[in-house]
């Protein structure tokens, strides 16, 4: 029986292309979908051929792909990741309260419900620089250093007039000490794919490739490796982007990405990150 | 490929296009999705602007 593989995309980034390339390349059918032109109905849940068996939901758009991933796999598709993955992966405090828990080193990260609380875990506990970061989103968005008293209150109280609830969510973390990098490993099933640092623009504190950050090959050693593929693990195995930093006292694996973007790595590494997708893919279609 | 902008009527000239793909105006920097008619052909319209749940 041949596969069929489908792409859910919102945007056709280089990544998307890339991984339709690749397929195309391998031979193998893969069915790029636009999920802003899907209506699908959740009360009748027969598998829908169109899907193929697997499905890998690249949507830019955390809830919709995180939607689109329950419906399909209500429906009897697999989907790369698969939702669990996917869901925790989407919320920064779930996702640390995760690696924390598997006991792989996260900076130290404290969670309060009011702008008061807030501002009491920054005063009495965590001091000052902290960082602040909302428990959704992406790309470096909204997440700030909070150098001292004056600008945690005032960022405070702009979170506090923002509309969505999430805001209320209060995710303070230590500042971490590291060189202006981190450290993106793209993880492919149980294997890594590309490793690079991530040199955050002049102009920038954050390492983000979507802030401007620049992109160099990183050689990761036996002790770092095993430590990221165990993050990869404990939030569900899938394709995954797990960010690391370097502090004095060794490494902390600060996040778990699920879309993850490996533009950056793809650019320095030889590595066929797409078509190692797509192999994985064709694996889990034969399961 | 010729195109108009749908924002400002700028002409944009694009070699290869995929469905789905971003581009920008040179004229007005409108992020514009390359998308398809009825009749197959690619046509262009503006894009979603960024959500606050966008990214990886
Ligand atoms: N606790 C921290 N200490 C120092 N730098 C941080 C810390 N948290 C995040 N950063 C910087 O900000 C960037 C974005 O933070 P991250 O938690 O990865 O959120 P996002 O999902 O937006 O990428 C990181 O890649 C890193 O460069
Ligand atoms: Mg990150
Ligand atoms: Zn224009």
């Amino acid at each position: 029986m041949t596969q069929t593989l489908s792409l859910l995309y919102d945007r056709v980034r280089v990544e998307e292309k890339e991984i339709i390339n690749a397929a195309q390349k391998k031979g193998v059918e893969l069915r790029p979908i636009d999920a802003k032109e899907l209506r699908l109905d959740i009360t009748d849940l027969s598998k829908d051929e169109i899907f193929g068996e697997v499905a890998i939901e690249r949507c830019v758009s955390h809830f919709r792909g995180l939607y689109i991933t329950s419906i399909l796999e209500n429906k009897g598709v697999d989907v790369i990741n698969p939702f669990s993955v996917a869901s925790l992966c989407g919320d920064k405090l779930l996702c640390s309260m995760k690696l924390a828990k598997a006991g792989i080193p996260t900076p130290r990260t404290i969670v309060a419900f009011t702008k008061e609380e807030a501002m009491k875990v920054l005063e009495e506990d965590m001091g000052y620089p902290a960082v602040i970061k909302p428990v959704f989103g992406s790309w470096g968005r909204l997440i700030a250093p909070l150098k001292d008293r004056e600008t945690a209150q005032a960022l405070l109280e702009d979170r506090e007039e923002m509309g969505n609830p999430l805001y209320q969510i209060y995710y303070i973390q230590e500042m971490v000490e590291r060189p202006p990098r981190d450290i993106r490993t793209v993880v492919v099933g149980d294997q890594i794919a590309a490793s690079i640092y991530r040199y955050s623009a002049p102009d920038d504190w954050r390492t983000n490739i979507a802030r401007g950050g620049r992109a160099e090959v990183c050689n990761l050693n036996d002790e770092l490796r095993e430590l990221i593929l165990k993050a990869a693990e404990v939030v569900g195995t899938g394709v995954l982007g797990v960010d690391a930093m370097e502090t004095k006292e060794g490494i902390v694996i600060h996040e778990v990405n699920s879309t993850v973007e490996f533009k950056g790595a793809m650019s320095v590494s030889e590595v066929d990150i797409p078509g190692m997708i797509i192999d994985y893919a064709l694996q889990k279609a034969r399961k | 490929m010729k195109f108009k902008c749908p924002e400002c009527d700028g002409d944009i000239d694009a070699k290869e296009v995929i469905e789905g793909e971003i581009l920008s105006c040179p004229d007005c920097g409108a992020e514009l999705e390359v998308t398809k008619d009825k009749k197959g052909n690619f046509e262009l319209r503006v894009a979603e602007s960024e959500g606050e749940d966008w990214g990886e």
